[in-house]
């Protein structure tokens, strides 16, 4: 059994309250949703918070997957298992459909959290690199109001985010927009393990041309999870098998993945660049409705 | 008691009783003697009463934690403990120097080497033991753990092995006097002049390095122990999950001196072993000091990582094998050179005549003019270790050389891997047979069962949809293996451990209402030898299973024997189960006759009753008898009362259990991900007890396996950093990983084996690896990549590149 050190345990009764225990206890303090990233860290000590203040009583408030307008709002709290059940999203955004599948076991996607999952910004998190290529935003709270910003914009670098000390994530916003597709293709050492390399692709047509295009790299070293030189690509062009195998090479360009046990750096440069062309494929089939 | 002689015969049965056969059926609904039944022991572990060394709870029960180096090669310089045992709820903290006083720092290992218990000197790998906590509680134990303050002094490493002989290699064993290098042993069998001699003739040679990589058999259950030595009785009880209770209790005695009548080991139930419970560790020497040294029991248990950075590997074999045929596929030599990693401290657990283990078998289930094997076995600043999951004592190594080479030659020679591997098949007609590094091979019917796996898979129909896939540029591959096992360790005049012959004891008793007890030396660690041994005893004396308690795991209550490790339970104790059952079914003979006024040759057995050649009418069941060997009959000259027999069972030979085995893969060109589609497994260990429970061991291994070939590893970066030491970095398969497998079975009774039985509870782990291996290499067109084939080392094959898995990827 692994043990952590040891900490208090606070329960949040509502997203205010969260924010004034986290104001009150200060930088040691931390939110804990699903608890699959920080509580491992916690037990092998290489994390060890002197306050964790429990969020979970807030799933009234912070579960939920709804259209609202022409956007899809994706609460803080939900579960990985949710959002992979939604019928809204496996109708809109198949790229989240495709990728939960892929995040973990069913155990840590019946506890683990949208929120948590971005918010831990892990550099081979999946649903960083899904919303990068969304082009999702994020609502953010604090002590004095609320502000939304662009997922892409959420990670500042590995493990951090723009999410402030004393501030919670409390929504995911997702365009939803006519003629578009999505995918997400990842390769894994098994099931339930992280990310080797994967890439998401959301593509807007306009007849058989790329009129907007997403593309998010997971696992591979890129800032802010997603390739503007591989939309650049695609946007404006009809998806061939040269334009697909250009944007391919692109994504691979700008990768700059760690050696590791998952993989040497040129084979993950590798797999960026197939699983890029094998994601956008897929999505511009989905986006014409040739699935 | 009496002893009556033997009637065993040699000859195998091969009566299996299936429960749809109702006649057989006992008043439980089980089967009366051999077939399938449900594991008697799943009772409690499907309602989680399973009762594991955690759950042992002590009065007044103190916590130990084990202070593990940082470094895997370093100098101690000075140990502070005074902060930690400042800490309020520390009631010890015991050092190397602690240990030194009671002259118990350093201990003996299976192999005859020496093995720190907590450093004094040096750290000698990632993990090794510095120091030991006792506490009120495991959370204050970890704590004190980082108030302890160790300056250490790093030192050169050695974690290539290749490279530890070389001439400059830091001396990793500086503690043995003399010591100037790393090398262990040199051992050698087979003949080389004539395997020299053999190869100088041939028409073809190929020659094959390869590499078996460290793993590790991660058990679901870490080791742990509660130590409790009574102050006033001076009697010392262990609570230990040890696959070798018994051995353990005479290594205690040995090790710290102490009277061996006064050690009891109890085994609760054990969430898997696999190997890794058999040897010392250093955490249990320290949970009885602990104990002695507070006067309270203590308890410890290991977290993941410290199971998986300090407690027994397995393999870590590099191996260049050549071999030798004529250009028409007839394998005519076999030599191979081994390099062996044995980590910090030589504390393999084997038969003490073979350093290599089992190692030279490797010229597996084919029939050579000569073979010849040298292992050379070197110190690492690695955890200590090699003969683990499932090996069978290095057979996995074996058979994984032989069935890879085979199919290198067959890539040299352009023949297809199922014809190559059928020419060259020892012949039923050549039994007994002995093989060119003397192993006795005691029964098999080879080209059987390699036939029957072919026909399962549909063989020539997947060559046909391999060659279409082929011309559509999708990767696809067949691999097959075909392993010969040596099994049930062993014959006493060439087997024991720490000088303990590898003869196991077994007692029966039959209550006076015909309920028995079994008591056994072996100890289950998921096996289900409490429904197997019951039904051992059900089909030579006609007791129900489920009247027959079998009692494993408590050394005050059960008799001496070595253990469950290379699949030795049904070989060895299994025998012994059967003779004492013969034994019991011999004497209520003498019983019944009296009873029955008869002489006991007019007498013949009827599944569990004695009764009058010719007149079935008259007879006693084996109940019936039981009462009457209590009563006031009057019994024969030199017969006692009672019904009951012991027996120590010291095998004849091994058990040599073998199959054919068949896995087809689909590659992803693009990426490297291998699916294992289809696996197809024949095997043949004898009669099966419990067909069920057999199936189940074979699944098992192949998940074992298939886990092996495609993703288990601990590999070491070049500062001695182990990269496996949490279930993020070691990776075990799913059912996710793993087909819906197809099984076979073809029936070869032992002739030396009382029930003919040959053991199975490892042949799916040594069969496996090499068919999966040769099925992707199929795919790809490679000749060889070391596994574990992750995608990333299936790309690299295909790009000419392959990885070297031992060390981090560079
Ligand atoms: C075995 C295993 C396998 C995994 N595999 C994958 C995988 O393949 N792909 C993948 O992407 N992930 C994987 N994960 C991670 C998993 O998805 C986690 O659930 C997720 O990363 C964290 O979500 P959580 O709700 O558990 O967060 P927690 O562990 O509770 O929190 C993580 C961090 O986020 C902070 N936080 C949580 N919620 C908020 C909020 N609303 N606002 C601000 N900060 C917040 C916490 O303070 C903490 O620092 C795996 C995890 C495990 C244990």
């Amino acid at each position: 059994m692994q043990t952590p050190r040891s900490f208090e345990y606070e329960r949040a009764t509502s997203v205010d309250h969260a924010i004034a225990l986290l104001e009150r206890l200060g930088p040691e303090a931390r939110l804990v949703a699903g608890g699959h990233s920080l509580l491992p860290m916690m037990k092998l000590r290489l994390a060890a918070p002197e306050h964790l203040i429990d969020i979970n009583p807030l799933v009234a408030d912070l579960s939920y997957v709804r259209v609202e307008g022409n956007e899809v709002r994706i609460g803080a709290m939900t579960r990985h298992a949710e959002l992979l059940a939604s019928p809204i999203i496996a109708e809109h955004f198949a790229i989240l459909t495709d990728a939960e599948k892929v995040i973990a076991d069913p155990i840590v996607r019946n506890r683990g959290t949208i929120g948590g999952s971005i918010c831990q910004a892990d550099p081979s998190e999946d649903l960083s690199a899904a919303f990068a290529a969304l082009k999702a935003s994020v609502l953010i709270r604090s002590g004095t109001g609320e502000r939304l910003i662009s997922a892409r914009d959420l990670h500042v670098g590995p493990y951090e985010t723009a999410v402030g000390p004393a501030e919670m994530l409390t929504e995911v916003r997702i365009a939803i927009r006519a003629g578009s597709g999505s995918a997400y293709e990842k390769v894994e050492r098994r099931v339930g393990d992280w990310a080797v390399a994967a890439s998401g692709a959301w593509v807007q047509m306009s007849g058989d041309t790329v009129a907007d295009a997403g593309i998010g790299l997971t696992a591979l070293g890129v800032a802010h999870f997603c390739s503007p030189e591989a939309e650049a690509v695609l946007i404006g062009h009809a998806p061939t098998a040269e334009v697909i195998a250009a944007a391919g090479a692109a994504a691979a360009s700008i990768t700059n993945p760690p050696t590791d046990q998952r993989g040497p750096s040129d084979y993950k440069r590798h797999l960026a660049d197939i699983l890029t062309q094998r994601a956008i494929t897929r999505a511009v089939a989905r986006a014409l409705g040739r699935n | 008691m009496t002893i009556i002689e033997e009637t065993t015969s040699t000859t195998a049965t091969s009566t299996t009783a299936t429960a749809t056969d109702t006649a057989a059926l006992s008043p439980g609904g089980n089967p009366m003697g051999f077939g399938r039944m449900l594991r008697k022991e799943d009772v409690r572990f499907v309602r989680g009463k399973g009762n594991y060394i955690d759950d042992v709870k002590r009065p007044g029960m103190l916590h130990g934690a084990i202070l593990r180096s940082p470094y895997a090669h370093a100098r101690i310089v000075s140990i502070d403990t005074s902060a930690a045992e400042a800490h309020p709820k520390v009631r010890a903290v015991i050092t190397g120097a602690t240990l030194e006083g009671l002259k118990l720092a350093w201990m003996p290992t299976m192999s005859y080497d020496t093995q720190a218990v907590l450093a004094t000197d040096k750290v000698r790998f990632q993990g090794q033991e510095v120091a030991f906590v006792v506490a009120d509680d495991r959370y204050s134990a970890k704590d004190a753990l980082e108030l302890i303050v160790v300056d250490y002094e790093p030192l050169e490493v050695v974690m290539d092995a290749r490279k530890a002989l070389d001439p400059g290699a830091p001396v990793i064993r500086d503690d043995k006097e003399g010591k100037t290098d790393n090398h262990i042993f040199d051992w050698e069998s087979g003949s080389k002049e004539a395997t020299d001699a053999a190869f100088a003739s041939a028409e073809v040679v190929v020659a094959q390095a390869m590499l078996y990589p460290r793993s590790h058999p991660a058990p679901m259950e870490t080791c742990g122990m509660v130590a409790e030595m009574n102050p006033v009785s001076g009697k010392l009880t262990l609570w230990s999950n040890t696959q070798a209770p018994h051995a353990h209790r005479t290594v205690y005695a040995l090790v710290a001196g102490l009277p061996e009548h006064k050690i009891q080991v109890i085994c609760p139930d054990i969430g898997g072993g696999f190997g890794n419970k058999v040897p010392i560790y250093p955490g249990y020497v320290c949970s009885i000091v602990g104990s002695i040294v507070t006067g309270k029991p203590v308890k410890w248990i290991e977290d993941r990582s410290e199971n998986l950075m300090s407690t027994g590997f397995a393999r870590d074999y590099h191996m260049k094998g050549e071999i030798a045929a004529t250009r028409d596929g007839k394998i005519v030599g076999l030599r191979v050179d081994v390099l062996a990693d044995h980590g910090a401290f030589n504390a393999t657990a084997q038969p003490t005549n073979y350093p290599a283990g089992f190692f030279h078998i490797f010229t597996g289930s084919y029939d050579y003019g000569a073979a010849h094997c040298k292992v050379t076995g070197v110190y690492s600043n690695k955890a200590p270790g090699g003969v683990a999951y499932a090996c069978s004592f290095r057979i996995t190594e074996a058979v994984y050389l032989v069935e890879r080479i085979v199919d290198c030659l067959a890539a040299e020679l352009k023949m297809d891997p199922a014809e190559l591997r059928m020419k060259n098949l020892l012949r039923p007609e050549q039994f007994p047979y002995t093989t060119p590094t003397g192993w006795e091979y005691d029964s098999g019917d080879y080209p059987r069962a390699l036939q029957m796996a072919l026909d399962i898979a549909g063989y020539a129909e997947l060559r046909k949809e391999q060659a279409e896939k082929r011309a559509r540029g999708e990767l696809m591959g067949i691999g097959l293996s075909f392993f010969t096992e040596g099994v049930g360790a062993g014959p006493r005049k060439h087997m024991d451990i720490l000088g303990l012959g590898m003869a196991d004891g077994c007692e029966l008793r039959v209550h006076p209402t015909g309920k028995a007890q079994l008591r056994l030396s072996v100890q289950s660690q998921g096996q289900g030898h409490e429904t197997t041994f019951a039904q051992i005893v059900a089909q030579e004396v006609g007791i129900p299973p489920e009247d027959v308690e079998v009692i494993n795991g408590d050394t005050d209550n059960t008799p001496f024997g070595l253990g469950t490790y290379g699949s030795r339970s049904t070989p060895v104790s299994g025998a012994a189960a059967a003779v004492v059952a013969r034994r019991v079914r011999d004497k209520a003979r003498i019983i019944a006759a009296v009873a029955l006024e008869c002489s006991p040759d007019d007498l013949e057995w009827n599944r569990d009753r004695w009764s009058v050649k010719g007149d079935p009418s008259q007879g006693k069941t084996i109940q019936e008898i039981a009462m009457l060997s209590h009563s006031s009959l009057e019994l024969p000259d030199g017969v006692e009362g009672h019904l009951d027999a012991q027996a120590v069972y010291n095998p004849p030979n091994l058990t040599y259990p073998f199959g054919a085995y068949i896995c087809v893969v689909d590659v992803d060109a693009g990426t490297g991900q291998v699916k294992v589609r289809r696996f197809i497994a024949v095997d043949d260990c004898g009669p099966r007890i419990n067909p069920m429970i057999v199936e189940g061991q074979v699944h098992g291994g192949l998940v074992d396996g298939i886990g092996m070939a495609l993703m288990e590893v601990i590999a070491f970066d070049d500062a001695g950093n182990c990269l496996g030491g949490s279930f993020m970095d070691y990776l075990l398969p799913t059912t996710m990983e793993v087909p819906s497998f197809e099984l076979g079975e073809t029936v070869t009774p032992s002739p030396h084996h009382p029930l003919g039985c040959k053991g199975v509870g490892e042949s799916a782990t040594v069969g496996s690896p090499p068919a999966v291996v040769n099925a992707v290499m199929d795919a790809i067109g490679v000749r060889h990549a070391d596994m574990p084939l992750t995608p990333a080392q299936v790309w690299r094959a295909m790009q000419g590149r392959p990885l070297r898995t031992d060390l981090a990827i560079e």
